[in-house]
């Protein structure tokens, strides 16, 4: 690369200044707390972590007191047709894991919204950090099947185990059995 | 309140993930291993699995339990739940807001008020609406007598589960009288679809504060008569103390709330801690033991009966009067007498009830301490008349997971006992 081609250093700072003013003009700043982008819903704080953010900010969350995992559960959001009420920069999936977390000394509530696409629908799992998901997240697995890494028995909990499908998501069918009222080839 | 810390807390959950007292087995593994195994030259083999339930008198429905056994001492073990499971949830997508309350009331039949008015304060929060003060007090009555009465129920069952078979006559006996005034406000013992988004169905009957003041009068009297049978007697103590014991940092970690939680010490009640409704008007005590063991989540609950006719009684005193639900046209159908008169009413009391009312867009998370700890109610909704997600966090399904932990090393003939003592209610847990 000869000299004349790299550019002056005016000139990158120039470059450098205008991305920054590009980006705080067309992509709006999400608002963070905790490092995440946070939202608020009914007066209820949200906040919105990414996959990979995910566990540790859980195991930090423990740090500043929210001890109990009280919920996790799972939402599909296929067909879902209004504003997710999501803050910028964090990009809608099909579903959604829903975390509820309790702080007993500041009685206080704190909830995270978790995107997962549907081509790879999997989540860490917080057995480590709170044992209290180990039912919640079969559940998760069972009617959404979304699986959680690291689960020690990712199994079907409400459902047979031989059960195909996951009946929660929106894409499953409803399903009818045809009730039989005379001439059953079964005594009763 | 908080008699822990994080350390001793990391401890104890580092110990329950690790320490392997649920066995997680498939289906086909428990077959293969069920039934007795005679000894290898290792020592394997004896220990045997063994199935109690899916029926069985003392598992307060179809639970199952896949129990591994050292001669009588229980190692591990995994609760089989899911031969309940109707789909409520998927159910309560199909059904509109009015309609959903038939739907929730359903899950936990032994406290079904509570599910109605955890539905109902959801919606109203989705809603952006307020319930008139008299709507709010009822509710708050209606509820501390379904806590009675889900008390008293539990003091029946577990009475008959520990061999005391009379207590189960008794137990029912009283929960009756409380059943006869639902029945007299609402129309039906249980499943009642009194608590609605927007109010309460209908007001109080007539002459309801003397109906209640002769519950509230019998009771006590009853109470001390189970104090007779049980509470001091020797061989109900040595069935329940020091049986089970979960410690405050254990329940935490997995989620355990209510009398579980309560009995460690750990006193949090989301009446007194979070309140709802108009609970910070009303004095009433948090009932905390101190052992986790068996006797004290007995005790609690009858200790809760009689707070509950406590705070009953400030009710009776202090209720407003006023409207029982919110005077919305959105969302309250018109007075009777005026469908009679308006072509308008008519037409709009048959839109509530057809389509339904249509509740903004949004998701929100509301709790109430029901009989058995937290339970909360996550909806999504999409601007329509039907939710788009409702979810109803049962806190059986959730206190379910402690029942490994509070039965190993205990022996066989304890797990009734301590079954017992969880109080599960089965349609809760599968929904």
């Amino acid at each position: 690369m000869s000299d004349a081609e790299t550019p002056s250093i005016d000139d990158a700072e120039l470059a450098e200044e205008s991305v920054e003013e590009v980006l705080e003009e067309e992509l709006p700043q999400p608002e963070l707390l905790h490092g995440v982008p946070v939202s608020e819903s009914r007066g209820q704080v949200v906040l919105h972590p990414s996959r990979d953010e995910y566990v540790a900010l859980v195991s930090s969350l423990r740090e500043l007191g929210y001890w109990m995992c009280v919920d996790l559960c799972g939402v599909d959001y296929l067909g879902y047709g209004p504003n997710r009420n999501l803050p910028a920069g964090v990009a809608p999936e099909r579903f959604e894991v829903v975390v509820g977390l309790l702080s007993h000394s500041d009685r206080s509530r704190i909830r995270l919204r978790v995107q997962i696409p549907e081509s790879d629908p999997e989540l860490a799992t917080l057995f480590l950090i709170h044992p209290s998901v180990e039912n919640p997240e079969r559940e998760v697995f069972d009617m959404f099947g979304i699986r959680f890494d690291g689960h020690p028995d990712m199994t079907r909990i409400l459902m047979p185990d031989e059960w195909v499908g996951h009946p929660l998501r929106k894409d499953y069918e409803l399903g009818r059995i045809p009730v039989q009222f005379k001439g059953a080839s079964t005594a009763r | 309140m908080t008699s822990t810390d994080l350390t001793t807390l990391n401890s104890a959950r580092d110990r329950l993930t690790s320490d392997g007292s649920v066995l997680r087995l498939s289906e086909t593994e428990a077959e293969q291993k069920s039934g007795y195994q005679a000894p290898t030259e290792e020592g394997l083999g004896e220990r045997m699995i063994m199935n109690m339930g899916p029926q069985h008198p003392s598992t307060h429905g179809v639970l199952r339990l896949v129990l591994e056994m050292d001669g009588e001492t229980i190692t591990r073990s995994k609760p089989v739940i899911g031969y309940l499971h109707t789909g409520m949830e998927k159910t309560g997508e199909e059904l509109t807001y009015l309609q959903g309350a038939t739907n929730v009331t359903r899950m936990d039949y032994a406290a079904p008020l509570f599910n109605e008015l955890v539905f109902s304060l959801a919606v109203e929060e989705l809603l952006g609406i307020e319930v008139p003060d008299r709507g709010q007090w009822i509710r708050m009555l209606m509820s501390e007598l379904n806590r009675m009465s889900s008390h008293l129920l539990f003091m029946a069952t577990n009475g008959m589960d520990l061999g005391a078979v009379g207590m189960m006559l008794y137990g029912w006996r009283e929960r009756e009288e409380v059943l006869r005034f639902f029945e007299a406000v609402t129309g039906l013992r249980m499943n009642h679809n009194y608590i609605r988004p927007g109010g309460v169905a209908a007001d109080l009957p007539d002459g309801w504060e003397e109906e209640l003041s002769a519950i509230l009068d019998i009771i006590p009297d009853r109470l001390a008569e189970f104090d007779l049978l049980m509470t001091g007697q020797p061989i109900w103590r040595d069935r329940l103390q020091g049986v089970g014991v979960i410690t405050a940092e254990e329940a935490l970690s997995l989620g355990a709330t209510g009398p579980i939680l309560r009995s460690t010490g750990y006193a949090w009640d989301l009446r007194r801690d979070q309140p709802y409704l108009k609970y910070d008007q009303v004095e009433f005590d948090v009932i905390a033991g101190s052992f986790g063991d068996c006797f004290d989540r007995y005790s609690i609950r009858l200790a809760e009966i009689r707070e509950s006719m406590r705070i009953v009684r400030q009710i009776i005193e202090k209720m407003p009067e006023g409207d029982y639900r919110v005077q919305d046209k959105k969302v309250t159908p018109p007075p009777r007498a005026r469908i009679d008169e308006s072509m308008e009413a008519l037409i709009h009391h048959f839109k509530i009830f057809t389509e339904g009312f249509k509740v903004p867009e949004g998701e929100v998370y509301v709790a109430v301490e029901s009989p058995r700890g937290e339970l909360g109610c996550y909806i999504v909704s999409d601007g329509s008349s039907k939710p788009f997600r409702m979810h109803i966090r049962g806190p059986s399904f959730v206190n379910l997971q402690t029942l490994p932990h509070l039965m190993k090393d205990s022996f066989l003939a304890d797990t009734v006992a301590i079954i017992s003592s969880v109080d599960p209610i089965m349609g809760e847990i599968d929904r």
